[in-house]
């Protein structure tokens, strides 16, 4: 095969923009700096709480500022993409089998936005209370 | 339905031209005749030096993949009239090196293959007159993932494979499932090593365009994403449990 030239097209630098699940897949690789955001985000909000009265009204104060709230609504955004997606690839990861028939996926996919939701429910309840 | 059709057919000849060209051909549009007929048509009517693959014209060897309108198809599966009035675009397999027009170059698969030991893996050797009995649900467990023909769709579609050339693919994963899933087999774990690594399934980041372009139906994202399933839960045991129990 040596003597063969090969040639080994080029990839574009917009590649990823000729079909809406590169597109997709992009914007999910992205979604990992805005989850980093939150759990940093919760970190601080944790450290505040610990160190008495005074730094968590900072905090609040902090996170009052609109530029805050624009970045965190943003990462919210991008947090739901990563869990959407993620759900979404849950019934192919299980396969759960009752005896000889297999559990459908769509009753995969429904349990895992019913186990969000009970998930939400606990923590707005503590959070509300 | 009109008479003909426009192909525009993507070239690259190395004693020639160090940049791919276009060449524009017209063929006649029938309504049975596929891509690959098409091409045939090129090759013995008008331009005899067209090269490209093809053997079974049914969807069966898997040697005619190739780019049609941007989309990774098999040629001879491919019709005509569902690209009137035209012009279809064909190019050689994306994410390959050309050697010659539409003919890729494969040997990087065929290196990745046998790593994952596509082949029933036994414990010891049976002897001559035992059967290996399944039943249909347990051949219902990787049957779907047997029907791969090896012919690279899924590799054309991948980013992650574009990307990193590292990555051992969406076929090759498929097919070591084939016979991880298989009730007969036992090399599950001499096949975890590659499978659960950097440039296994770990690399895939779910796209799902494999699954798409497949043209038997393989789901190999499904398989990818059980098999991450899979390694994950054999990491956590190895972690917690004793060798024992595991
Ligand atoms: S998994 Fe499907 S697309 Fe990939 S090589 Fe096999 S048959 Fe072709
Ligand atoms: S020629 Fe065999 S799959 Fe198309």
């Amino acid at each position: 095969m040596s003597q063969v030239r090969l040639y080994r097209p080029p990839v574009s630098l917009t590649w990823w923009l000729r079909k809406p699940s590169y597109l997709v897949f992009m914007l999910r690789e992205l979604s990992s700096v805005f989850i980093a955001w939150f759990v940093a985000y919760l970190l601080m909000l944790v450290y505040a709480v610990g160190s008495g009265p005074g730094a968590y009204r900072d905090f609040l104060d902090l996170s009052a500022n609109p530029a805050l709230v624009v970045l965190n609504v943003i990462a919210l955004a991008f947090v739901l993409l990563h869990t959407v997606t993620w759900f979404g690839l849950a019934p192919k990861a299980m396969v759960i089998r009752l005896g000889a028939l297999r559990v459908p996926p769509n009753v995969i996919l429904a349990a895992h936005y019913g186990a969000w939701l009970v998930v939400s429910a606990v923590v707005a309840w503590v959070v509300l209370r | 339905m009109p008479e003909s059709i426009t192909m525009e057919v993507w070239r690259y000849r190395p004693e020639r031209e160090s940049e791919p060209t276009w060449d524009s051909y017209e063929v006649p549009l029938r309504k049975e005749w596929a891509v690959l007929d098409g091409l045939n048509h090129i090759k013995d009517q008008l331009d005899g030096t067209l090269s490209y693959r093809w053997s079974c014209r049914m969807g069966i060897c898997g040697s005619c993949g190739m780019t049609v309108n941007g989309e990774p198809k098999l040629g001879c599966s491919t019709f005509l009239t569902d690209y009137a009035p035209g012009p279809v675009r064909v190019e050689p397999l994306h994410n390959f090196p050309v050697i010659r027009d539409l003919v890729v170059e494969m040997g990087d698969f065929m290196a990745k293959l046998p790593t994952v030991k596509p082949w029933l893996v036994g414990d010891d050797e049976p002897d001559e007159d035992t059967e290996y009995r399944q039943t249909p649900v347990e051949m219902d467990d990787y049957k779907r993932y047997s029907m791969c023909i090896n012919c690279m769709l899924c590799y054309a579609a991948c980013p992650v494979y574009a990307l990193d050339p590292e990555f051992i693919g969406p076929a090759a994963i498929a097919l070591a499932q084939r016979y991880n899933l298989d009730s007969r087999d036992a090399g599950a774990e001499d096949r975890r090593d590659v499978l659960a690594s950097a440039e296994g399934v770990w690399a895939c980041t779910f796209v799902g365009e494999c699954s798409v372009a497949c043209p038997k139906d393989v789901d190999p994202a499904g398989a990818i994403q059980r098999y991450k399933l899979t390694a994950a839960n054999k990491a956590v045991r190895d972690l917690l449990l004793p060798r024992g129990a595991r």
